[in-house]
């Protein structure tokens, strides 16, 4: 394996930033639309660094990686889910449960603990998968992040598929993932993707919102 | 090679158990053959007492972990337990023979009992932690099975399932300390702890985890809960057992870690071994007092008993750490004694209470009375056993305490100021104890067999058959007989206390056979030899000269009846105003006793009612403070099964956030 040179992994941080800083984005709006959008644009950059990872590491398979997360991430998820909020006709409003500007400063807090958790834990690994898994789990947190602060099923779902960008992101940066664990990750988004959409219906057909709080006062087991 | 046969004879007997069915003969064969069994189990304990000391070869199974093969060894403390147990199973078989047929239900016991049997054997005999704790929740659980043996009755579930908790408990106690012992390379044999060293702090925490969980199934107060509700549910044979010898097993588990496997208890936990065993001692014979069941008092009675035998251990234990080995084996040696005369005497009056529910259904004290003319041999029988038991010359229970109070006197000795202060109170608890007991015991026989019968039941009581009226019998025997022999018994054990103190001590040494004198012949000296001949001599010379010169006419008179109306048996004295005055003196504070008197109204016929009221206050304020604080905790934790979705997941992210921010904070360190 030949040392990575400094330009490449110039480009390859600048490609994992990107890929954080479309995560704060994802919570920093307020429109359904531009949240799926957001997330199309992440799903964009993750591809990027996937091929970008494949092509410093002279890895093909990484390009494989590459192109699931343009097909589905970046394509099949955001027009499904577009789809489905206009045949829906979802209120287009982000409803949040903590004011974006906290959001925001949790998350910088977030992104502080990664790199203060993972640049001493890797030490001896090269900068380059050093760098790339601390904005990994940045994206992780950040998603997990964006699950808890909203309150609409469609955010929520967004919220998870980011974290699974986060995970990709740690993977292709890791040199040795095998092909398998990737592919199988991503039909698994596509598989939790069609329920959550069947779920959609099912919650829009009774309450005629896909706000989760309705939801509650609905639970059988509540005493 | 007898007794690896006569382990796997019960195991076999427990199968032909399930097949008995409803044919009596069937179940009699059985306990017949576990009579045989236990005979030489006996025999085999007997013999290896009877040799040179010394531990007998290992015998390694192939049975068990794969990659641990089952130990087991007979060494001379085992051979004595495995004795004291089998004495007491040898009884309990040969009284089951006559006894299975007036049990409501044969086919629930039959099958549990050699169950029982041979996880009280294999305790005994097994070498290594894992089998030791195998043939425990062996014994545990076949005998919680015999428990619940009459389930019908809702009192008998919830003390089986009392016990069941705490036997789970005991259990979990002592897996830690056998962990603990074995140290980080799992050494789980029991040569390979011997050598195995511990730090103080592990070594405290054996000590504590070993009095837990051995302590919690002898009965050790506040453990003891469980065991005056267990012991009276199970079927009186096996009451006898659990009472006389299942205890015992429980404390041979104390000896071999405190005095065996770990080595080197400081002189602290003697000192509170002592405590809690006077404690123990005093709470368990007042709690006797109080009962008006008759095998609930037993059960009393015996934590009351484990409290005296676990006094002579504590002590044991303080002088062994102190360099006084001779005191350190005198000690062990009184509290090893009173150990075999319990598990006689406690499995006597144990059976005979169950001759007493046999004829007549009853076993509440305040519905007998004048049963020695219906059964007087039971009567007798149980006569001795009360005797033995109150601690009375000259019979067993007399001499183990007095050796215990032999070793107590030279507590002072001791060179810490705690300990000379400190073993006076103990003597005194256990004086007080003793004292107590005495009582307890004329209460229980004069109630339940002297008077006039207070029920029908009583007044139409039957004679029980024959093996279990030799049973008891036989017993009474053993009895007179430990009591009258007190040197070769005491011979014997300090063979078997050699090895745990490190010095041989002859209990006769100074005036030799057939005297007993301890510490010197000048500072008490005690013979019970010569004092069953000299009482028998005189016994026969007054029977003689009664008949020689006294009158032969025969007068008829009406006796004294102290003001008491035949025809009337309430008006006897009871068994609650037997124990009034006890009761007043020392349960008032202790137990918070409280006597209300409702007087009806003048011209009202309805009778007055005096009412008592005693509250346990370990089980109130321990028991029932753990259940509330559990109950409070589940009531908080029920809570987050309703959270929202968002909720959760904020949980979740909390933690993960905590745990991160605690590896980060590390990382820096």
């Amino acid at each position: 394996m030949p040392p990575i040179s400094q330009s490449s992994y110039e480009v390859a941080h600048l490609i994992g930033a990107t890929v954080l800083m479309a995560g704060f984005q994802l919570l920093y709006q307020r429109r359904l639309f531009a949240v799926l959008n957001t997330f199309a644009f992440q799903a964009l950059a993750l591809a990027a660094a996937a091929a970008w990872q494949a092509h410093i590491q002279n890895a093909p398979h990484l390009y494989i990686t590459a192109g699931l997360a343009l097909v589905f991430k970046a394509m099949i998820v955001p027009f499904a889910l577009h789809w489905l909020v206009e045949r829906l006709g979802i209120h287009k409003t982000v409803e949040t449960a903590m004011s974006i500007g906290w959001t925001m400063i949790a998350g910088v807090a977030l992104v502080a603990l990664s790199i203060l958790l993972v640049l001493p834990v890797t030490a001896n690994a090269a900068a380059l998968t050093r760098e790339s898994l601390a904005l990994a789990m940045s994206v992780v947190l950040l998603g997990l992040l964006m699950m808890i602060t909203r309150h609409n099923a469609v955010t929520q779902v967004v919220g998870f598929m980011a974290l699974e960008n986060g995970l990709i992101l740690a993977a292709v940066s890791a040199k040795g993932m095998p092909l398998v664990v990737e592919i199988s990750i991503a039909f698994s988004v596509l598989v939790a993707m069609t329920l959550f959409g069947i779920f959609f219906f099912r919650i829009r057909e009774r309450f005629d919102t896909l706000d989760l709080q309705n939801l509650e006062t609905y639970r059988g087991d509540r005493q | 090679m007898l007794i690896a046969a006569a382990l796997s004879v019960f195991l076999a007997l427990a199968v032909l158990g399930v097949l008995a069915g409803d044919e009596m003969w069937r179940h009699r064969v059985i306990y017949a053959c576990c009579a045989l069994a236990c005979a030489a189990l006996l025999i085999g304990g007997l013999k290896h007492l009877g040799q040179t000391p010394g531990t007998g070869p290992a015998i390694i199974l192939p049975i068990g972990l794969p990659w641990m093969a089952a130990h087991f060894r007979l060494d001379n403390l085992s051979a004595l337990f495995m004795v004291i147990v089998n004495l007491g199973t040898l009884a309990a078989s040969v009284y089951g023979i006559g006894y299975c047929s007036h049990l409501p239900e044969p086919r629930r016991v039959t099958p549990f009992f050699p169950l029982f049997l041979f996880g009280m054997n294999a305790v005994l005999i097994a070498d290594d932690a894992f089998m030791f704790l195998v043939s425990w929740e062996f014994m545990s659980l076949a005998s919680w099975l015999l428990v619940l043996a009459d389930h019908k009755n809702p009192e008998n579930r919830s003390a089986a399932m009392v016990y069941l908790m705490m036997a789970a408990f005991g259990t979990f106690c002592l897996l830690t300390c056998f962990g603990l012992l074995a140290g980080p390379d799992g050494a789980y044999s029991f040569p390979a702890m011997r050598g195995s060293l511990l730090t103080p702090v592990t070594g405290f925490l054996v000590v504590l985890l070993a009095v837990l969980g051995a302590g919690s199934k002898a009965g050790l107060v506040p453990l003891h809960a469980w065991l005056p509700l267990a012991h009276p549910a199970a079927p009186s044979h096996v009451s006898a057992l659990m009472s006389g010898v299942m205890t015992k097993v429980a404390l041979y588990g104390l000896i071999r870690i405190l005095f065996d496997l770990h080595g080197h208890v400081s002189w602290g936990w003697g000192a509170a071994l002592m405590v809690i065993g006077g404690i123990t001692a005093v709470l368990g014979v007042l709690y006797a007092i109080l009962q008006d069941d008759l095998k609930k008092l037993l059960a009393y009675s015996t934590v009351e008993n484990i409290g005296v035998a676990v006094i002579g251990l504590g002590l044991a234990l303080a002088f062994k750490d102190s360099g006084e080995k001779a005191l350190a084996a005198l000690a062990l040696v009184a509290g090893l004694y009173h150990m075999i005369n319990h598990s006689i005497f406690k499995t006597l009056l144990f059976l005979s209470a169950g001759a007493v529910i046999t004829s007549t259904g009853e076993r509440d004290l305040g519905k007998l009375g004048g049963l020695l003319k219906r059964m007087p041999w039971t009567g007798a029988a149980t006569l001795v056993g009360a005797a033995a038991i109150s601690a009375l010359p000259p019979l067993n229970g007399f001499v183990s305490e007095w050796l215990i109070f032999q070793a107590l006197f030279k507590g002072p000795s001791l060179p810490h100021w705690a300990m000379k202060f400190g073993v006076p109170v103990v003597g005194a608890m256990l004086a007080l104890a003793a004292a107590l007991a005495a009582s307890c015991f004329v209460r229980a026989f004069g109630i339940a067999f002297l008077g006039r019968p207070r029920s029908k039941a009583a007044a139409q009581a039957e004679r029980v058959p024959l093996t279990m009226r030799w049973t008891m019998t036989v017993l009474a025997v053993l009895c007179i007989i430990l009591g009258a022999i007190p040197v070769t018994v005491t011979d014997a054990l300090s063979g078997v206390v050699q090895p745990l103190t490190g010095v041989h001590f002859a209990v006769s040494a100074d005036l030799g056979w057939p005297w007993l004198s301890p510490v010197s012949s000048t500072r008490g000296s005690y013979s019970g030899t010569v004092l069953v001949m000299t009482g028998l001599t005189l016994f026969v010379i007054s029977i003689l000269l009664v008949h020689r010169f006294g009158t032969t006419k025969v007068r008829r008179a009406d006796a004294w009846d102290c003001g008491h109306r035949e025809d009337i048996p309430e008006s006897q004295y009871t068994g609650q105003s037997f124990s009034q005055p006890l009761r007043r003196v020392f349960c008032s504070s202790l137990f918070a006793a409280r006597e209300t008197v409702e007087m009806p109204e003048p011209g009202d016929l309805a009778p007055a009612r005096l009412t008592v009221r005693v509250v346990d206050p370990i089980w109130r304020y321990l028991y029932l403070g753990i259940v509330r604080v559990v109950d409070v905790v589940a009531d908080q934790v029920n809570r987050m099964q309703f959270l929202t979705v968002r909720r959760y997941l904020l949980m979740m992210f909390a933690t993960l956030v905590f745990m991160l921010l605690v590896v980060a904070v590390r990382q820096q360190q």
